[in-house]
């Protein structure tokens, strides 16, 4: 970052690790623009989906009824505290033998690409920065977010994904007539003077559950990448209260993260069951 | 913090990946856990089977045990009555065949006795005679003289 002779100021310092590497080769200038997409974003969550589902291929190549290793043990250990979750929330097993491998793929997906926040800040984007040079381009543009979870569009659109079975399932469950007639019944009741107000309702209720779903995650890990990246600056100071700071700030950080990267995976999971288990049933 | 075509590209994966677990990781790591369940679930039947097994075959040895003291009682009690019937009868003929040779010796001596006395009757005619012959001083006819010496020997009888 420092080519020409002068270190980033902090502000340079975040807003360049918070600046997706896109398709434009500069941050995107509006707010929404569907000719951009994040090559960084798609770039990590495929690479870790990969190997998300790499690693429970393997363990399911080898799935036997014998006595499980380690690892076959571990996983089984997922898929049975998943498909439990799933067989308290949806009822319908013929929904489960799709919905509950789901959950599970996003659990560990969803982990895997949080717990990426627990590699140094810096570590990726200056790798990705010596490529870049190294490939003639201005390290100034060489951008790189390593937390795909820590991308807006990223997490919408997991929960977007959600959205679409939540109406599939509805339909699928219901029948379309017997869902729409439920999006103007329900809440408050069978009236026509109900119908414009139940219908708002049931369409907030659909809006405010996905945003929702998406941003939490979004917001948990964009603050935590964001406190690592205060955190990193703080040790950038160069003097021995930034080193210790840095040091004893980023050790409870990374630990306490652990759990948030964790716990925002199995919220992501739970709510993914809860919403397609309301799609199942009436209100 | 801005959306993108990311949002789509996401979704696409997100579906593939979910598609991917669903078709090749869930099945059979769910089955492999089903099968271990039930093979548990049949040891611990098996275990609770053999435990039931070993209860009723325990039972079975001490009424067996039962069953072979009792007999074993029987059967000492039908020998001793056989042995002392045995001893009984031994006894029984073990007197029976003394008093027989008892008898026979009896008879026999009785027999010896009657010869010796005959021969004793004999001697004694004859001595008889003999003597009649010294005193008479002649020779007596035997042949007459039969019938006296058989009234002779009736007498001495």
């Amino acid at each position: 970052m420092a080519t020409e002779g002068h270190a980033p100021t902090a502000s340079e310092y975040v807003v360049h690790h918070l600046t997706h590497l896109n398709n434009t080769g500069h941050a995107q200038q509006n707010i929404v623009d569907w000719t951009v997409i994040n090559l960084d974003s798609m770039f990590y969550s495929i690479v870790i989906g990969l190997v998300t589902v790499f690693m429970l291929w393997l363990a399911a190549r080898k799935a036997t009824s014998g006595v499980p290793g380690r690892f076959q043990g571990f996983v089984e250990l997922l898929v049975e505290m998943v498909a439990d979750q799933a067989k308290g929330i949806i009822h319908s097993a013929e929904s489960r033998k799709f919905v509950a491998p789901l959950a599970l793929t996003v659990f560990v997906w969803i982990f895997l690409m949080n717990a990426m926040d627990l590699l140094p800040v810096d570590l990726l984007p200056r790798i990705w920065e010596g490529i870049y040079a190294a490939g003639g381009g201005d390290p100034h543009h060489a951008y790189q977010r390593v937390v795909a979870t820590a991308d807006l569009s990223a997490t919408l659109g997991m929960s977007c994904g959600v959205l679409l079975l939540c109406l599939y399932y509805n339909v699928k469950i219901k029948g379309f007539g017997g869902w729409v007639h439920e999006l103007f019944t329900a809440p408050f009741g069978n009236h026509p003077l109900l119908y414009p107000v139940n219908f708002a309702m049931q369409i907030i209720e659909f809006v405010a559950k996905t945003v929702s779903h998406g941003m939490r995650l979004f917001g948990n890990m964009y603050a935590g990448e964001l406190i690592f990246i205060l955190i990193a600056l703080l040790g950038s100071t160069a003097t021995v209260f930034g080193f210790v700071g840095h040091v004893v700030a980023g050790s409870i950080w990374a630990i306490f993260h652990i759990l948030i990267i964790t716990l925002q995976a199995f919220i992501f999971m739970m709510l993914t069951l809860v919403y397609i288990g309301q799609a199942h049933e009436g209100h | 913090m801005n959306l993108n075509a990311t949002l789509i590209a996401q979704l696409v994966v997100f579906f593939i990946l979910a598609w991917f677990t669903m078709k090749f990781v869930w099945p059979p790591i769910v089955k492999a856990l089903d099968e271990r369940a039930k093979k548990i679930a049949d040891g611990l039947a098996a275990a609770d089977k053999a435990k039931a097994d070993l209860a009723l075959a325990e039972k079975k040895v001490v009424e067996e045990l039962r069953k072979a003291r009792e007999s074993a009682g029987d059967v000492r009690a039908s020998a001793e009555k056989q042995a002392s019937q045995l001893i009984d009868e031994a006894r029984a003929e073990a007197s029976r065949i003394v008093s027989q040779a008892r008898e026979a010796a009896e008879a026999e001596a009785g027999a010896a006795a009657q010869r010796a006395k005959e021969a004793l009757r004999d001697q004694v005619a004859n001595l008889a005679v003999a003597g009649a012959e010294k005193i008479l001083r002649r020779e007596i006819n035997a042949q007459v003289h039969a019938e006296l010496l058989a009234n002779l020997k009736q007498e001495l009888q």
